[in-house]
């Protein structure tokens, strides 16, 4: 069994019909603790104690939020500031998240053929997050691939759905601990993954 | 410690006790229940108490006498500057065309002149008692009626010195030195030298006051002792009292005197403090003896004479009362409240008619007639009050209101009510109306609410803290109701019973100290804003950046602090009925701060700040 925190940065989650159907129902799934940055600290004042005692007592973290600019939202970025001391989290002595595992799950309104060299976004989502991953890497973290909706503009009500059944059967593998690490790797997305998984084709 | 003293006691207190919270709860104001519960254990009906009533008063009077010197108290100089065309304007025109038109009706109805006059004078008085009360009670003190009920108030109160100086010269043609009253040193002397005296009396309180009180407090507040403290405050109090008495000068305005005078020293707020609930008490008593003094034999035996003496007075001092409001352009709901409100005759008529009887100006049997009228008259205004508040006012306070009620209800009204719409409530309704969230606004100035209509809010004039008025606020479908109104107490009773009665309500109330938020706490309260947590903290913040921080390390830090200190706030109040024995108002403050401070000590708030810190890196 594994605990999962959803680190969920969303500066108009009031607007956003596709995280409001991936978040909707999560407080049904057990284990999954979700912690809402922008409405703990609408001052932007994040409690670090509060923070980092979250994080001791989760195995899967999951910064989950819109892809704003290429990167995400400024409150993450603060949360990953204030929250990942050195000493703590990195450095010597820094060892308090040595293997969790963490990884990104954003929704983007790009389809996924956009983010590609040659492309109109010109990288690869897993390019753009490059910060994320070695700063997983620099806390001693195990970085899974990551989980992106894309296209949230275009989504049919069907297509919403599906991804939303595919992120809590995420969720929901990720907390019984039944998979084994290394052969996600190899997937590009944790989507791809997950449908292979449910005998689909890789992509 | 004889029987007798205990056994009066303990008729007294318990009179208080068991007639004040029925007034309450019937609505009615303290005033009117030590009244009624004076009237009932007094000689006429129960006869728990005194033959007479006057000796009854003759101890109460004290109450008045600690009153006065509390608003001698809070007469600075420089409020009184402030008020100085109010005060002697409206001030003068009361009692002057009062005193006028009684002087009038009574010679009218064969009073020789002199007695005609003193009887006019001393109908002219208000009760500064009845009426600050009252006003204190409904929160009104600072509405325009308020102020210029203090302001007449405040007039006569002075205006006693010199009238009380002046009733000798009217003697003058009775020839007859006063022969009994209180051992006076002055018995005997001629009208002329009286009048002397009482002069010279005056200016020796002051004298005295400035050069003798101020050094003796400093003294004794070195010492270090509370109850010392205390006890020198009684001992002016009854010090001076006692030396006007002895040169028989009203005692009540020995003290008023002595406390303009000490009004300007350090020593205000303490004496304040000191005296405030003595004079509570004593007023209580006072009410009681009024009536307990009210002398219902004569009323039965000339019950018509009586009823027209009272009625006439009334309508007299209402009318004149309505005319200067007008004067002081009150606008006209304002006006009713301040014309019935100051429409009885006040304490100081007892003071002045004994005086009176005293000197032979007018019979014992007519003196006796109008201590009852006063009394009497006393005993109707809160009951006029409490009619204009219940059936006047809303007709023509609230007649727009009821006419938006009807609309807002078919739209299921609006999800949030503010209770008291000063300097706070209405930064919130601002601020909620600016987001497009509509609030009914409760509010008893009823300037304000006037104005507040034209700019298009849903305003109710009323007290809050009547379900009633809450209810036609839509207390009922509301979501949220904010507690907004400044006097604390009126507050908590607004809280209480709004949880009685629409207990769906979430109330979010203003605090204004760290002790009401416990009374908050204790109450179930969660949502409970102090009103000087957050200014303070940004001003501090401010001093923070003007001394060379960083803004935002300047302001993170001061939010760390709101956190911490409400964090604190909570587990203090949690800890606060350890404490077992009852300490006062202000030492339980002190004590806070300490608590507070020994805490501060203890944390440092911004230790976790160790991101984009290099300093660690560097070791």
């Amino acid at each position: 069994m594994n605990k999962v925190l959803i680190l969920f940065a969303h500066p108009r989650f009031e607007k956003s019909k596709t995280n409001q159907a991936l978040l909707c129902g999560i407080d049904q799934i057990d284990g999954v603790t979700l912690n809402d940055l922008y409405e703990q600290y609408p001052d932007f004042n994040i409690d670090v104690e509060r923070e980092k005692e979250l994080l001791l007592t989760h195995e899967v973290i999951i910064w989950h939020y819109p892809l704003y600019m290429y990167s995400a939202p400024a409150m993450l970025k603060q949360w990953m500031d204030w929250v990942l001391e050195y000493g703590w989290a990195h450095g010597s002595g820094g060892n308090a998240l040595k293997d969790k595992i963490v990884f990104n799950a954003l929704t983007a309104g790009g389809a996924r053929e956009s983010y590609a060299a040659g492309q109109h976004n010109r990288f690869s989502i897993r390019e753009f997050l490059i910060p994320f991953e070695q700063t997983g890497a620099l806390c001693k973290m195990i970085y899974l691939p990551p989980f992106v909706v894309h296209g949230t503009h275009m989504l049919t009500h069907q297509q919403l759905a599906q991804q939303v059944a595919l992120y809590h059967e995420l969720l929901r593998r990720l907390a019984s601990g039944a998979f084994s690490i290394e052969p996600i790797r190899q997937y590009d997305y944790l989507n791809d993954w997950l449908l292979t998984g449910q005998g689909q084709a890789k992509r | 410690m004889n029987s007798a003293f205990l056994q009066d006691a303990l008729i007294y207190l318990a009179a208080a006790v068991v007639f004040v919270p029925i007034a309450r709860k019937l609505g009615m104001g303290a005033v009117l229940g030590y009244l009624i519960g004076g009237i009932i254990i007094g000689p006429f009906f129960l006869g728990f108490i005194g033959q007479e009533g006057k000796d009854i008063m003759y101890f109460a009077e004290f109450g008045v006498v600690m009153m006065l010197f509390l608003i001698g108290l809070e007469m600075e100089p420089a409020i009184f500057w402030r008020m100085r065309r109010l005060i002697l304007g409206a001030g003068m025109l009361q009692m002057g065309a009062t005193t006028l038109l009684c002087f009038t009706a009574l010679s009218m109805i064969g009073f020789t002149w002199p007695a005609a006059l003193a009887c006019g004078l001393a109908l002219s008085m208000s009760s500064t008692a009845i009426v600050m009360q009252t006003l204190k009670e409904k929160g009104l003190t600072k509405t325009e009626a308020g102020r210029s009920s203090f302001a007449v108030l405040l007039f006569q109160d002075i205006a006693v010195i010199p009238i009380l100086a002046f009733l000798p010269l009217l003697a003058i043609t009775g020839v007859k030195p006063p022969s009994d009253g209180p051992a006076s040193l002055m018995a005997g002397l001629s009208g002329w030298t009286q009048t002397l005296a009482l002069l010279v009396a005056v200016n020796a309180v002051v004298l005295v006051g400035r050069f003798v009180f101020v050094p003796f407090l400093r003294f004794i507040a070195r010492i270090r002792l509370r109850e010392l403290f205390t006890a020198a405050a009684l001992l002016i109090v009854i010090g001076t009292a006692y030396l006007m008495m002895l040169v028989g000068l009203s005692p009540a305005l020995g003290t008023f005197l002595a406390g303009v005078v000490l009004a300007t020293s350090e020593f205000r707020h303490e004496l304040e403090s000191d005296i405030e609930p003595f004079k509570g008490i004593l007023l209580g008593l006072f009410f009681i003896a009024v009536g307990a003094s009210i002398n219902f034999k004569l009323i039965f035996d000339h019950p018509l004479q009586v009823a027209a003496l009272v009625c006439g007075v009334i309508v007299i001092k209402s009318a004149v009362l309505y005319a200067t409001g007008k004067v002081s352009r009150l606008s006209l709901d304002q006006n009713m409240i301040f014309t019935l409100g100051l429409g009885q005759v006040g304490e100081f008529a007892f003071v002045l008619f004994a005086f009176i009887a005293q000197l032979q100006i007018l019979s014992s049997q007519w003196t006796d007639m109008m201590m009852g009228a006063t009394a009497i008259s006393m005993t109707i205004t809160p009951l006029l009050l409490l009619m204009n508040e219940r059936l006047i006012l809303p007709r023509f306070g609230t007649k727009e209101a009821v006419r938006e009620k009807e609309a807002d209800s078919i739209e299921g009204g609006h999800p949030v009510i503010i209770a008291g719409f000063g300097h706070f409530g209405s930064t919130i309704g601002r601020f909620l109306r600016a987001n497009g969230v509509d609030a009914t606004i409760l509010d008893n100035d009823s300037d304000r609410v006037d104005v507040l209509r034209k700019m298009g809010f849903t305003v109710f004039y009323g007290d809050a803290t009547r379900p009633d008025i809450l209810r036609s606020a839509g207390a009922e479908s509301a979501k949220i109701l904010i507690a907004a109104i400044d006097s604390p107490e009126i507050n908590f009773d607004l809280i209480e019973k709004t949880k009685k009665e629409f207990p769906s309500l979430r109330v979010m109330v203003r605090a204004k100290s760290r002790l009401d938020a416990y009374e908050l706490f204790d109450m179930g309260i969660d949502d409970v804003y102090r009103e000087s947590l957050d200014t303070s903290v940004r001003l501090g913040v401010d001093v923070l950046c003007k001394l060379g921080f960083r803004k935002y390390a300047a302001t993170r830090a001061g939010q760390n602090f709101i956190r911490y200190d409400e964090a604190a706030l909570r587990t203090l109040a949690a800890h606060r009925h350890d404490q077992a024995s009852y300490i006062f108002n202000t030492r339980e403050q002190i004590e806070l701060q300490e608590q507070l401070l020994t805490i501060d000590r203890e944390t440092v708030h911004n230790v976790h700040d160790d991101a984009w810190d290099s300093e660690k890196r560097e070791e």
